[in-house]
């Protein structure tokens, strides 16, 4: 193989049978155009579907006249939310426990809420159509700032929920309130700084979609969907809908990205299904790019009250947080039942502190409904950026150095397994040498010394750090389950008689490469080459059970399933091994790919030489069945904490207030790395999300709810020129209660980038804090008397 | 009306709707589904086309305005002899995840090369600027066409061969 420039990394082990470099195994197809997107699907007769979106963001229905779009000579079929109503289908849960519309019946709540559903011959027919139905609105006033939502003359939003007179959805609090007062109360130090989480929009370049296929004879639902949780999506169709779920199956094939926004079932999906089965034919429904953007999953839509208290020499004694979270017309965040803020009461950050305390206030507003999406392990995103910002406001205020301020609170390597003040036990780190490694990469000394001299010429140059804690790989059963559903993970393991294998996995990739990943996690236990071994997944009838990817939950809860899984195959081929050999499975030493006589390493089998005797006539001992194969459920027994230390450097124009990410030093710790190709594609991704959210993205609104941000003309997403060359190092801390050690890392740059940006941003500005997205007005403004928070 | 365009190639010819999109016409018509969607208005290039061998969004470009021109797509990158060099860098080079923009990106990537055999880290950020990736944060994309201009065709080899083993 040709050698190649760049990689930054030590020469790989070639073609490694387990952990290492390996290339993905999935690329093949795609470099040649043959992924295969759900609107790659096409069946013989398929019809099309187009949905039909209020343009108002609160007001009451007064009619609904569809008689020209029936009239259209393409059309088959035209669904209204009065026709769902029928079925029982015009309302559905969300993940929160709480009701959607799935079309309209009373009021439309948001603008680009779903009205009506049109199915015709093709695509164009079905647009145009939609065009043609007349509805009658009779608008209301609606609830856009979050910061109103409670008022006591706030319009009602859900007023189809029975005896409610507000805008509350919940009151959540962690910690320990009395002790954080204390704390205080005596305190030397105390910073307070309020500071939004704008709204933004995970924006994966594929759309939402669908294609449901339901088979008029036997009853059986095919759904081609992109979706991040096949079964959790299959098993609630089946609650919702009624169907039996042994008829539905739910295929999610290539996905173009999901970030959090494949995660929620959508109002488009039940109607393509509705129109299957109203049109005994194949109905595809493929959103545009306004329609995601405006009405699926966003995320963030975080205001935050937080407070920070320290001694004069620097400790930090304690945080205190109140939240407004804005979560739209219906509460459809995805999280554990237990969690209504997700795990945001990870804010106590990285940090061994004395007491903690959130409050978090939800609240419907006339927004899409949403909240948990984009890369945000839960919101933890949320309260990374809220405490690694408090730590820069800190730091402002004793003029201190960030580094040397962060340096003196990390939790020590001794202290873990770490307790926290809100209830998490962080399983392994060392967060000190972390952070080390991270200011030694960026030459940290040398930086501070440069910025030094630019600011003698008047020049703004900017240095951020953050150091942040994830939380991911939900979860224990015990405490967590989506709607019920416990969040463990199964799978399935079966090695063919020529000693090739297939793995069925419960999760699902979006292009974090499972293929790969899962073949060299089976291939690094059982000794198979990665090449030999099928990845199945993304479809409910070929594989076992789960929740899903999403939260950065693969590796450490389906990845862990796998390891197990081919453990137990490994043990089984040790009792065929000591059956070939005639000698007790006893004594029988596995290396990788064979089980030896201990003390004889010449007299052995391969796993390939096993798993042909498995299957043949070899006697078995008694009691032990042919074959080699093997399931397994996979019950988390804590959350990973994969960890890491991130440095920014910008460069900020005094006269246009236009930023420039020079450089970006991450170095992340996610336990033992299976592909460190892979995890490095993955934190490339995420600090480029960040320089998105920290800079330019935001979904906004004007006062009567009109979307601002409804194409990618208006919501910016990074190119290629507004993000360096990434830098990148890591640590390993294997997680101690991990079969393998991972700890995950998907999500970990997105969480961890944006407060590196925008406190290098206020550190070359000299302003304590401005809020994202942090453009040029924004920060020109900053600079010039003060920026209000964007709406 | 009826429109023929060279595609890949080869003349195809089909009757379409005056308003039908160059986009459609690849994918629904010709079933040519390695050209992808993804905005409507000409911002993420995952449409990206060669149009008479420069970088085009084929989602707003008509098909009746590529009559009589000559379109290459994805599926026209592989040859006879192999994988085109990019194809093979983005493998190299980690240079895609979920696989979307890929053939844009890749098609981009083409024109750049043929344009400039030797281009500079920021040209290839330039060249690809009217893209979105929201996977790979770039760098590998740009290491990806780097890879492809320091291996000009007859240096390519097939990737099924190198697919699964260490870069």
């Amino acid at each position: 193989m040709t050698a190649v420039q760049e990689t930054g990394s030590a020469p790989a082990e070639e073609r490694p049978i387990g952990y290492g470099r390996l290339k993905r195994k999935e690329d093949p197809r795609f470099v040649r155009g043959k992924g295969h997107y759900v609107d790659d699907v096409q069946l013989p007769g398929m019809l099309h579907g187009a949905v039909l979106r209020s343009p108002l963001a609160h007001a009451r229905i007064v009619s609904i006249d569809t008689s020209a779009a029936e009239s259209h000579p393409k059309v088959r079929a035209v669904i209204t939310g009065a026709a769902l109503e029928g079925l029982g289908l015009a309302w559905m849960p969300t993940l929160s426990m709480d009701t959607q519309a799935v079309l309209a019946t009373d009021k439309v709540r948001f603008q680009g809420q779903e009205v009506a559903f049109v199915v015709a011959d093709d695509h164009y027919a079905a647009r145009d159509a939609v065009e043609l139905i007349d509805v009658e609105y009779e608008p209301l006033p609606p609830v856009i700032d979050a910061r109103h939502a409670l008022d006591a003359d706030a319009p009602v939003i859900r007023d189809d929920q029975e005896g409610r007179t507000d805008n509350r959805i919940f009151d959540w609090e962690a910690g320990d309130r009395t002790a954080t007062d204390e704390v205080f109360a005596r305190a030397e130090v105390v910073v307070v700084q309020d500071m939004l989480y704008p709204r933004v929009h995970p924006a994966p370049l594929e759309t939402c979609g669908c294609v449901a296929d339901m088979d008029p004879v036997d009853g059986k639902l095919t759904l081609w969907s992109t979706t991040q949780a096949p079964h959790a999506h299959r098993t609630l169709y089946a609650m919702v809908a009624g169907l039996p779920e042994h008829k539905i199956r739910v295929i999610s094939p290539d996905i173009g990205g999901g970030f959090g926004n494949k995660v929620p079932i959508y109002p488009g999906y039940v109607c393509a299904v509705v129109g299957s089965i109203l049109t005994k034919k194949p109905v595809k429904w493929m959103e545009d790019r306004s329609e995601n953007l405006m009405s699926t999953g966003f995320a963030r839509d975080y205001h935050m009250h937080g407070e920070i208290a320290a001694t004069r020499e620097g400790r930090i004694l304690a945080v205190r947080v109140k939240v407004l979270a804005d979560h739209g017309a219906f509460n459809g965040t995805a999280q554990p039942s237990k969690y209504p803020a997700g795990f945001f009461h990870v804010f106590t950050g990285s940090y061994d502190i004395e007491a903690a305390h959130c409050a978090v206030t939800g609240v419907y507003t006339d927004k899409a409904p949403g909240g948990v999406a984009y890369a945000c392990s839960f919101r933890v995103t949320e309260a990374v950026y809220l405490i690694e910002r408090l730590v820069d406001c800190l730091a402002d205020e004793l003029h201190a150095d960030p580094a040397e301020l962060r340096m003196k609170n990390l939790i020590r390597p001794d202290q873990f397994p770490y307790p926290s003040k809100t209830g998490w036990e962080y399983d392994s780190g060392d967060y000190p040498a972390t952070l080390r490694k991270a200011l030694d990469l960026a030459g940290y000394e040398a930086l501070r010394r440069e910025q030094a001299e630019r600011r003698a010429r008047g020049e703004l140059m900017g240095i951020g750090l953050s150091f942040f804690t994830e939380t991911v790989g939900a979860g224990p059963r015990r405490h967590m389950d989506i709607l019920g559903l416990g969040m463990a993970d199964g799978c399935e393991l079966r090695v063919h008689p020529t000693g090739k294998a297939v793995v069925r996995l419960s999760v699902q990739s979006q292009g974090q490469g499972h293929e790969t990943t899962f073949a060299q996690i089976v291939a690094e236990e059982l000794g198979i080459p990665p090449e030999d071994i099928e990845v199945v997944h993304g479809d409910t009838d070929q594989t076992p059970f789960g929740l899903g990817t999403y939260g950065s939950r693969s590796t450490p809860v389906s990845g862990a399933a796998a390891a197990v899984v081919a453990r137990k195959v490994r043990d089984k081929a040790r009792i065929v091994a000591g059956a070939m050999m005639e000698v007790s499975p006893d004594d029988l030493e596995w290396e990788k790919g064979r089980w030896f006589v201990r003390g004889d390493p010449t007299a052995a089998r391969t796993i390939q030489e096993i798993a042909l005797a498995a299957h043949g006539a070899l006697e078995l001992p008694e009691g032990v069945e042919g074959h080699l194969e093997a399931t397994t459920v996979y019950n988390p027994p804590n959350l990973t904490f994969p960890y890491g230390a991130y440095l920014c450097v910008v460069d900020v124009d005094p006269g246009t207030g236009v930023v420039k990410v020079r450089r970006f030093v991450a170095v992340d710790d996610c336990g033992t790395r299976i592909n460190p190709m892979i995890i490095e594609g993955q934190v490339h991704g995420g600090l480029a999300d960040g320089v998105g959210m920290a800079l330019s993205e935001i979904i906004s609104f004007d006062e009567d709810g009109n979307c601002l941000s409804g194409s990618f003309m208006d919501y910016l997403v990074p190119t290629a020129l507004e993000v360096p060359a990434w830098e990148l190092g890591h640590t390993v801390t294997p997680s101690p209660h991990h079969p393998i050690g991972a700890k995950g890392v998907g999500e970990s740059a997105t969480v961890g980038s944006p407060p590196a940006i925008v406190n290098a941003v206020m550190d070359a500005i000299g302003v304590r804090h401005a809020d994202m997205p942090l453009t040029p007005g924004r920060v020109w403004l900053a600079m010039h008397g003060g920026v209000e928070a964007p709406q | 009306m009826q429109v023929t365009i060279n595609v890949n190639g080869e003349d195809r010819t089909a009757e379409v709707e005056a308003r039908h999109l160059l986009v459609r016409f690849l994918r629904d018509d010709l079933g040519l589904t390695g050209t992808h969607w993804g905005c409507d208005t000409s911002n993420c290039g995952t449409c990206v086309v060669l149009f008479d061998g420069e970088p085009v969004k084929s989602c707003t470009m008509l098909a009746a305005m590529a009559a009589g021109h000559r379109v290459r797509t994805v599926e026209s990158l592989e040859t006879a002899d192999g994988l085109d060099p990019v194809q093979q860098g983005f493998i190299e080079q980690h240079g895609l995840q979920c696989g979307f923009c890929t053939p844009g990106m890749m098609l981009t990537a083409r024109a750049l090369l043929d344009r400039d055999p030797d281009p500079t880290d920021q040209e290839i950020r330039e060249a690809i600027s009217g893209q979105l990736c929201r996977c790979t944060g770039y760098l590998n994309i740009v290491r990806a066409v780097r890879w492809a201009a320091d291996h000009p065709a007859e240096a390519t080899v097939a990737a099924d061969a190198s697919a699964g083993s260490t870069p």
